[in-house]
């Protein structure tokens, strides 16, 4: 498994977008830094970056490079190989090269320049996402086999979870405003670990005073140890649960 | 060695192989024999586990070979069409494929990729080779980890002829070890002093199995093509 991770890792590289991402990131969190005094408040400027353009990327990236690697898989398919060990040797090769690119593109400066829990949140927040939506990501590609139509579905996922979803919370609390919603919105926010993350990383900026008496729920649910535990594992979900279904998939596709 | 039994596969409406059964014994040399679209590859893909079957089972040795990989060990595949990372070189892809295979104490045969004068071209990415080329690198890792078994798929196909008896030297070599060999091929005149059996498939099944000396006295013909000429005249 090893030795495949290894292939995986320096055929990323090779293909150099990955680093590109990285100074992207880097350019990007370091002139945020250098422009505000207060560290917080250019954390808050991160933020936006940390949960639009990191699942986007990695997104979008995994979808091409599972689908751009069919040739590697047919190859190590036909090889006394465990075919649960090429898919998650894959999944791995992009969740670490992603991971690192965020971690020094975003986490370095963070750690640089905010070190406080909130800085510590964002990054371990971001590095989540990455390993979240790269899992999204596999099981896109393989349920689809026309390369086209699995990047497209990628992207609509991606709309979905940073933009449609918030418009659909929205127009349901609109709806129904009449009723005392405060509670179930804690269960909703998990049906999104884009909002999740937003709503733990802002929790901790205190500026939930902010989102008025739904704040409130949320810096008493989130703002506990057990809110945190639950948090943290419907996020680990999020991670693990579309890797077991594309690897159930992937066991029998037909190559 | 290898039995399928009762194996059936559909893709969508179409049914690729229809209750297929066919034992594969040591040391025969078996030609898989159809036109085009009979299943010959299905079959062969299932054989290596890259399609499922929806119903049948295929033993190697004796083990069911569903949800097993350790089998593929004994296996040398040649595919029709090797599809390889477009930019890795022919070095790296077979450093990698050592690299990721090798087993101890297997003696690796490097026998094709010397006498095909790999060597030479290991610098070039595989994006930038010819078919021919490409045959030879698929044709080199088949036989690179010394199988038990080769399965070539269309193995002489876009090969030059001096390229395409090196390969059948080789493989008649490799026959004379006691391996089984399963070769499929449109150049019926290539396989007459390979073969030892045929196989021949039609619509996804499979319409007979036999010895060659079998089947050149039903039907009165020296040569395999005539012998399947012959065949698919009679039953249209």
């Amino acid at each position: 498994m090893r030795k495949i991770i290894k292939y995986v890792i320096a055929d990323i590289l090779r293909n150099k977008i990955v680093i590109a991402y990285t100074i992207v990131l880097l350019a990007l969190s370091l002139s945020v830094f250098n422009l505000e005094d207060n560290a917080n408040k250019g954390l808050l400027s991160l933020l936006n970056i940390v949960l639009i353009i990191v699942p986007l990327i990695s997104i979008v990236f995994s979808t091409i490079y599972v689908y751009n690697s069919s040739e590697f898989i047919e190859l190590l398919v036909s090889q006394p190989l465990k075919r649960k060990t090429i898919w998650l040797s894959l999944f791995l090769g992009l969740a670490v090269s992603l991971a690192i690119a965020f971690f020094i593109g975003a986490g370095l400066p963070i750690i640089l320049y905010a070190s406080s829990t909130t800085g510590i949140t964002m990054l371990v927040i971001g590095l989540m996402l990455t390993i979240i939506f790269v899992s999204i990501a596999v099981l896109a590609s393989v349920t689809t086999r026309d390369k086209a139509k699995g990047i497209g579905k990628s992207i609509l996922l991606w709309l979905y979870f940073s933009i449609l979803f918030d418009g659909l919370v929205l127009f349901f609390l609109f709806q129904f405003a009449d009723y005392p919603l405060e509670k179930p919105m804690v269960a909703v926010s998990a049906l999104n670990p884009i909002d999740l993350g937003r709503i733990l990383i802002l929790l901790q900026l205190d500026v939930s005073a902010l989102m008025g008496y739904t704040g409130a729920i949320f810096k008493d649910f989130f703002g506990s140890s057990l809110g945190i535990t639950i948090a943290s594992t419907v996020l680990i979900l999020w991670a693990v649960l579309p890797l077991l279904w594309s690897l159930k998939r992937f066991n029998a596709k037909d190559l | 060695m290898i039995i399928a039994s009762n194996v059936s596969k559909r893709f969508g409406k179409l049914k690729v192989l229809d209750d297929v059964s066919v034992t594969c014994n040591k040391g025969e040399c078996i030609a898989l024999i159809g036109p085009n679209g009979s299943g010959k590859t299905t079959l062969i893909k299932s054989i290596l586990g890259m399609v499922v079957p929806d119903s049948g089972f295929i033993t190697f040795n004796g083990k069911n070979i569903l949800h097993d990989w350790e089998y593929r060990k004994h296996i040398g595949y040649m595919p029709q069409i090797g599809r390889y990372p477009d930019n890795m070189s022919i070095g790296q892809v077979i450093e990698m494929m050592k690299d990721i295979r090798h087993a101890k104490g297997v003696k690796m045969d490097e026998d094709l990729v010397q006498s095909f004068g790999l060597p030479a071209l290991f610098s070039k990415r595989m994006r930038t080779l010819s078919g021919g080329t490409r045959q030879k690198v698929s044709a080199s890792l088949a036989f690179l980890f010394n199988p038990d078994v080769l399965i070539l798929d269309e193995p002489t196909a876009g090969l030059d002829p001096v390229a395409s008896e090196i390969l059948k030297e080789k493989i008649t070599k490799e026959k004379q070890k006691g391996k089984l060999v399963l070769i499929t091929s449109h150049i019926l005149s290539e396989l007459d002093d390979l073969v030892t059996q045929v196989v021949y498939m039609q619509d996804g099944k499979l319409k007979f199995h036999k010895s060659l000396q079998d089947l050149q006295k039903d039907t009165g013909e020296e040569k395999l093509n005539k012998a399947i000429a012959s065949i698919m005249l009679r039953k249209p």
